[in-house]
């Protein structure tokens, strides 16, 4: 009896370290950084899927810029990237000989930008369209009741206020989106002033992120700028609709914004499809991308095929089931056409040669 | 006398030919390595970070020179790729100029006040609210600009002095400016706010400095309390003074955040009165995170350096002045 219960004993105690043990070498850390955009969004998601692993998968997103996203993944710090901005033909060309492999851009997420206003007495629902929201930020248009926004607003009362432009002061994906924008509906933007995070602009008054564009909009009649849909909705400010290049009036909501992506998308991704050719689509919306190696041994901060496997699994989880996470977060859903570009990527990645990436699709 | 004479000459003796007597045990060895060891590490930080904003800066001053990129006027990262720096740094001294113009007079008001006239009790509130203002951290102090100080200025004088110059001298409009109410008067105003209490506790401590003997003598003289503060105690603590301006001067080159909050961060020339306008701490804060570009990193980083070499300037100034002007009690007036 009693050398029963001993044995009994030492079998749990060596189940339980024995196991432990397992637990502890099968955990792994997920590490990357990029950008600010879509943080929320990736702190989000990390607790869900840490909670359906188990713990056992934890990510740490640092939200330091699409800027540092970048270089970090080029240097190689990083398991995976995240940016607003695509990576430009130099960089997959360099990443292409480095690593003898493509540098894979993931769409992960849409964000969308809003033009918000400040009327006194007028809601939200002004319609704009491209080349009139271009010359407004050209500054050629400087007074509420001109013509030309009358003409698309008939039956409002707009005043005879100034108008006054605001714009983010620092450099950001949602500057990079309605530069974007504004270059094609508009040759004068697109030769003089071009898209970027940052860009020179020809007039009105910068401001720092977001809510310092809120804050002087909120505050300043008769002021025009732009902001993130979501946090236009959050914070009940006015914005306009637009008018896309189909000429339908499209309210900003998150399925206008998931078809704008739901286009004929080229294999790698990278396409800013502002402006989209699709008749029901937002017109000021884009990706946010992750970032990968084809051969993922080359990445020097992934050590062992387990985490390249879990890093694939995560991103999967992370277009499919993670989705249901944007809309309560105020990001639209990636739609199909996306999601099947991301999955012939996916089956393209390999270890040392190994095709992990279609292994874990075809199987899992 | 003489058995004096001899023990300090022993010392004397002692401290100048032998030292290493000083540095026996393992106690003092001990103190003086690390006591040395942490005034170099000061001198090394300042170094490596003078090279490293240099280092990083390279490829910009490189590609524009190092007196071109001081000199251009255009900051493009949209098409052209084009960086220079004058904007910033005209943005950056005319607004710490302006604001040290405008709290000179107020700060130094407020450090006589509390150091001759008020009662003891009310100096410590005064002193203490004084000090609160520096202690409000740069960032609320936007936030009230933004919601509070810029929209009521707009009101109450922008937007009134705009319409006078509208009806009377049209042609001074583009000198004036947009009177949104972000621009670069706002930041001014706010900036000389946000360094009077540095010229302020300075000059109060340069002032209760002022020996006794000094006013005593004036009053002697037969010199009224105002004679008194304006002939004797002044000009003994110019000195301080001037030192406690400099500070002001430093911290307006290098406030950030509550500028670039309510600046209105234009990026390019002609900058005008009211309307918008950028300084070097606000352009760095505002593009360094999403900078994807490297020749645009780079120039950020390179501004860093320009703006390390000013307050590096500023600096030296100010310690030139101090010695210059501070009166030590074997000088006379």
């Amino acid at each position: 009896m009693k050398l029963v219960t001993k044995f009994i004993v030492l079998a749990l105690m060596l189940t339980v370290l024995f196991g432990a043990n397992l637990q502890a070498q099968r955990r792994v850390e997920l590490l990357g950084a990029g950008a600010s955009f879509p943080a929320p969004l990736m702190t989000a998601m990390a607790d869900e899927y840490r909670d359906i692993t188990n713990r056992r998968v934890t990510i740490n997103y640092q939200s330091i810029g699409s800027g540092g996203g970048i270089r970090q993944f080029s240097e190689q710090t990083i398991m995976f990237g995240m940016t607003e901005a695509f990576l430009s033909d130099e960089v997959m060309r360099n990443i292409e000989r480095n690593t003898g492999g493509k540098a894979f851009n993931l769409p992960i997420t849409l964000a969308d930008v809003v033009v918000t206003y400040n009327i006194p007495n007028i809601e939200k629902g002004l319609i704009f369209d491209g080349p009139l929201l271009a010359d407004i930020f050209l500054g050629k248009i400087t007074r509420w009741n001109d013509r030309r926004i009358s003409a698309l607003n008939p039956g409002v009362r707009l005043p005879r206020l100034p108008l006054q432009v605001v714009h983010r002061s620092d450099g950001s994906g949602t500057t990079n989106l309605w530069t974007s924008y504004l270059s094609k509906v508009s040759k004068e933007w697109e030769t003089n002033v071009g898209f970027a995070t940052s860009v020179n602009w020809p007039t009105g008054v910068g401001a720092n992120g977001n809510e310092g564009v809120a804050g002087i909009v909120a505050s300043t009649p008769g002021a025009i700028g732009y902001n993130s849909f979501s946090y236009a909705l959050l914070n009940d400010m006015s914005y306009g609709y637009l008018k896309n290049s189909s000429d339908n009036i499209i309210p900003p909501s998150f399925d206008a914004t998931s078809a704008a992506a739901n286009i004929e998308l080229p294999e790698d991704t990278r396409i800013l499809f502002t402006d989209t050719p699709n008749p029901i689509g937002y017109p000021a919306a884009g990706f946010a991308w992750m970032l990968c190696y084809e051969n993922m041994e080359q990445n020097n901060s992934i050590n062992s095929k387990q985490q390249a496997e879990e890093l694939i699994r995560f991103i999967i989880w992370a277009i499919n089931e993670g989705q249901q996470l944007s809309e309560q977060l105020g990001y639209a859903k990636l739609p199909t056409a996306a999601v099947e570009r991301s999955n012939a990527m996916i089956r393209q990645m390999k270890w040392r040669g190994e095709p992990i990436g279609r292994n874990i699709l075809d199987n899992e | 006398m003489e058995q004096n004479y001899t023990k300090e000459h022993a010392t004397k003796e002692l401290l100048t030919k032998n030292r290493s007597i000083l540095y026996r045990s393992f106690g003092d060895r001990l103190f003086s390595y690390s006591v040395f060891g942490l005034g170099i590490t000061v001198i090394l930080c300042t170094v490596l970070m003078a090279l490293v904003l240099y280092g990083d800066g390279a490829e910009a001053i490189k590609k524009f020179g190092f007196f071109g990129f001081l000199t251009g006027r255009v900051w493009d990262p949209g098409i052209t790729m084009e960086f220079g720096a004058y904007p910033f740094i005209l943005g950056t001294l005319i607004t710490s100029l302006a604001a040290l113009a405008i709290s000179f007079i107020p700060a130094i008001s407020v450090a006589i006040f509390t150091a001759e006239y008020s009662p003891r009790w009310l100096s410590s509130i005064i002193d203490n609210l004084v000090n609160l203002i520096a202690a409000v951290p740069s960032v609320i102090i936007g936030l009230w600009g933004i919601f509070i100080f810029a929209p009521w200025m707009r009101d109450t004088f922008y937007t009134h002095i705009y319409m006078w110059f509208l009806d009377h001298y049209p042609t001074m409009l583009p000198i004036v400016g947009n009177p949104i109410g972000y621009g670069m008067t706002t930041a001014i105003l706010i900036l000389a706010m946000m360094i009077i209490p540095y010229t302020t506790v300075i000059t109060v401590d340069a002032v209760k400095k002022v020996p006794k003997e000094q006013r005593e003598a004036a009053y002697a003289l037969g010199a009224t309390k105002w004679e008194v503060i304006r002939m004797a105690v002044l000009p003994y603590a110019r000195g301080g003074i001037l030192a406690g301006v400099m500070l002001s001067f430093g911290r307006a080159i290098g406030e950030t955040m509550a500028v670039a909050m309510l600046i209105g961060n234009r990026n390019n020339l002609p900058f005008s009165i009211l309307g918008p306008a950028s300084t070097m701490p606000s352009v760095i804060v505002n593009e360094f995170r999403e900078a994807v570009e490297n020749i645009h990193l780079s120039s950020i980083i390179a501004v860093g350096f320009y703006l390390f070499i000013i307050s590096l300037i500023v600096n030296l100034i100010a310690a030139y002045i101090q010695r210059k002007f501070s009166l030590t009690g074997a000088r006379t007036i």
